[in-house]
C-alpha cells in the first residue's frame, strides 16, 4: 500500500514543512517514504510544492504526477492540481485562499478555511489541513504525529509543537 | 541504529565528514548548493577545511594541492561548473592522486535547466578532461546509497590512486529519504607518495603531471591503463531485478533507475516479464553482467534522462547481438514509470 500526498501552495505557507513533518510520521510508523520538493526560483510567495510517498514497498519514483491525496493551499496550486488527483482520492483544500469548487465527481473534496482559522487562533493553516487530511484518511494516530512533529521542530522551538497539535485538532475537527 | 531523513545533498556531505574527507573546495550552483552549505555549517567544526572557492576552477585546483598532501578532498558542483573543473580533473588523473568529484546533473547543454538530468554521462564516462585516463565513476539510486557510495569512493580513489565521481542528479540531491550512516571509519591507509614533508628523513616526492619526454609519457601513460585493467576486472557492480526470467530488460541507472523500477513492477502486475539491470559502476561499466543478465532476453530498453547516451555502451555489452532501444526524457524532465511502461510494451508489440 503506497500514499501520494502532494502539497501544493505559496512559498511561505508551509509546504514544504508539512510534507516534511509527513514524512517523518511515516518513518516513525515504520514506512518508507520519500520527501521531494519542487525547487528552482522558488520564494516566499512563488509556487511551492512537494510529493511525499509513504508506502510498505520501497519507493520507486518519489516524483507524484497522479497524489491520492492533494492539499491545496492557494488558486494556482489548486487550478494546475485538482485534475491529476487519483479517482477514488481526496483533496483539501483551504477555502479562504480558493473560492472555487473542485466539478469532479470520481474524488472527494474538503473544503476547509483555513487561513481564516489559523488567523483566528493564531495557528498555521498548513498543519489545519494537515489535521483534516489525517482525519479523512486515517494516515496517522496523533500520537505518530506528535512524535513527527518533534522530529522536525528544532529544540528551541519545542513550544512551538503543542501549537501544532493544537491546530491539528482544529483540522481534525473541522465538518 | 536512527534513521535519519536527509536530502541527498545533506546526507552526501555528512557521509563525506564521517570517512575522513578533511577537505571541501565549492561554489555553488543549483541543485548542488545544499551539499556546499551542509559543509560550511559541518566541516570546521569536525576538525577539516570549508573554502568557497572564487570559482569552480579555483575549487578544483585546490582539491588537486590538497590531495597532493594525502588528505582526503572533495569538490562538488553542478553540470556546468564540472565542465569549468575538467582541466583540473586531468591535471588531478595525470598526476596519480586521489579525490572524489560530486556531479549533482542538471540539464544541459550550456547553462541548461536546473531540473534533474543525466546528460553528462559522456562526459563522466569518457571526456572528463583531455588526454588518455579515466576517472571512476559511481551511480547511485537512494540517498542511503549516496551515502554508502561516498566513503567506497573514497577508498577505492585512495586505492588507486585516481579521482573518483559520483553521478548524483537534482532528483537524487534534493529529495528526503530515510538514511543509516554506517560508523565512522578511521584506518589511515598509507599514501608515501604524499608532498607533506620530508623533515629530511627521505627523498622528497614531486607531484607532477608534465613530461617533456614523449617515451616518458608514454610509458607512464601504459602503466596507469594497467591499473584501469585490473579495475576494469574487479570493480563493475549492477543491481539486477526480476532479470532471471525477463524477455525485456530495461538498462537504467541513478534516479532515473527507481523510475524503472516501478516501471518493471507495473508491467509484471499485468503479466508482462519485465526486468531491470541498474550499473552502480558507469566506469568501470558492468558489461559482463549486462551480458549475462541479458542472455535469454528478447530485448532490452535503455532508459535515460537525456537523449541517449549510456545507451551505446549497452550495445557493446551485448556485442550488438541483440535488439536494444531507447527511450529518454532531457531539458530536466522526469519520465514517469507509465511513460516507461508504455515503451515496454511497444518493445514486445504487447496491447
Amino acid at each position: 500500500m503506497t500514499s501520494e500526498i502532494l502539497f501544493a501552495g505559496f512559498g511561505g505557507q508551509g509546504i514544504l514543512f508539512s510534507g516534511k513533518a509527513f514524512a517523518y510520521c511515516g518513518l516513525i510508523a515504520d514506512k518508507e517514504v520519500s520527501w521531494l520538493p519542487s525547487y528552482g526560483p522558488e520564494m516566499r510567495g512563488g509556487a511551492a510544492n512537494c510529493s511525499v510517498c509513504i508506502s510498505d514497498e520501497p519507493i520507486g519514483s518519489p516524483l507524484i504526477t497522479t497524489p491520492d491525496y492533494l492539499v491545496a493551499m492557494n488558486i494556482p496550486s489548486f487550478d494546475k492540481f485538482i485534475g491529476t488527483v487519483k479517482p477514488g482520492g481526496k483533496a483539501f483544500i483551504d477555502s479562504t485562499m480558493v473560492d472555487e469548487k473542485c466539478e469532479r465527481t470520481d474524488i472527494d473534496c474538503y473544503y476547509v478555511p483555513a487561513s481564516q482559522l489559523a488567523s483566528e487562533h493564531n495557528l498555521s493553516a498548513n498543519v489545519i489541513l494537515m489535521g483534516k487530511l489525517i482525519k479523512e484518511t486515517g494516515l496517522f494516530t496523533f500520537d505518530e504525529i506528535r512524535k513527527g512533529l518533534e522530529k522536525c521542530i528544532p529544540a528551541s522551538k519545542a513550544h512551538l509543537i503543542d501549537k501544532n497539535i493544537e491546530a491539528m485538532k482544529i483540522g481534525y475537527d473541522y465538518e | 541504529m536512527e534513521k535519519k531523513l536527509m536530502k541527498g545533498n545533506e546526507a552526501l556531505a555528512e557521509a563525506a565528514i564521517r570517512c575522513g574527507c578533511k577537505c571541501f573546495f565549492g561554489y555553488p550552483i543549483t541543485p548542488q548548493t545544499e551539499l556546499s552549505e551542509y559543509m560550511a555549517k559541518r566541516m570546521n567544526a569536525s576538525g577539516g577545511v570549508f573554502l568557497q572557492a572564487e570559482s569552480e576552477i579555483a575549487a578544483i585546483n585546490m582539491v588537486l594541492g590538497a590531495a597532493s598532501t594525502g588528505v582526503r578532498a572533495m569538490t562538488s558542483s553542478s553540470s556546468p561548473g564540472i565542465s569549468l573543473k575538467s582541466e583540473g580533473i586531468s591535471y588531478i588523473a595525470g598526476s596519480d592522486l586521489p579525490c572524489v568529484i560530486i556531479n549533482v546533473q542538471r540539464g544541459g547543454p550550456g547553462l541548461g535547466g536546473i531540473q534533474p538530468s543525466q546528460a553528462d554521462y559522456w562526459q563522466a564516462t569518457k571526456g572528463l578532461g583531455h588526454g588518455d585516463f579515466h576517472v571512476l565513476v559511481f551511480a547511485p539510486s537512494s540517498v542511503q546509497e549516496v551515502v554508502d557510495m561516498v566513503s567506497y569512493a573514497f577508498d577505492m580513489a585512495d586505492k588507486y590512486r585516481m579521482p573518483a565521481m559520483l553521478l548524483s542528479d537534482g532528483l537524487l540531491g534534493q529529495m528526503m529519504e530515510p538514511v543509516v550512516f554506517p560508523e565512522q571509519k578511521s584506518e589511515a591507509i598509507e599514501k608515501p607518495w604524499a608532498a607533506n614533508g620530508h623533515k629530511n628523513e627521505r627523498k622528497h616526492n614531486i607531484i607532477n603531471s608534465l613530461y617533456i619526454e614523449a617515451t616518458d609519457l608514454e610509458n607512464t601513460v601504459v602503466e596507469r591503463y594497467k591499473k584501469y585493467d585490473e579495475i576494469k576486472a574487479t570493480l563493475p557492480d549492477a543491481e539486477t531485478y526480476m532479470t532471471d526470467d525477463a524477455e525485456y530488460i530495461i538498462t537504467a541507472y541513478g534516479a532515473t533507475a527507481r523510475v524503472c523500477k516501478s516501471a518493471v513492477n507495473l508491467a509484471r502486475a499485468e503479466g508482462i516479464k519485465a526486468g531491470l539491470i541498474r550499473p552502480k559502476t558507469l566506469w568501470p561499466f558492468p558489461s559482463e553482467i549486462i551480458k549475462n543478465a541479458t542472455e535469454n532476453a528478447k530485448a532490452i530498453l535503455c532508459v535515460e534522462m537525456s537523449t541517449g547516451q549510456m545507451v551505446d555502451d549497452v550495445k557493446l555489452a551485448v556485442e550488438c547481438k541483440k535488439n536494444v532501444e531507447f527511450f529518454g526524457r532531457t531539458g530536466g524532465v522526469i519520465p514517469t514509470p507509465a511513460e516507461v511502461l508504455a515503451q515496454i510494451k511497444k518493445l514486445g508489440g504487447i496491447e
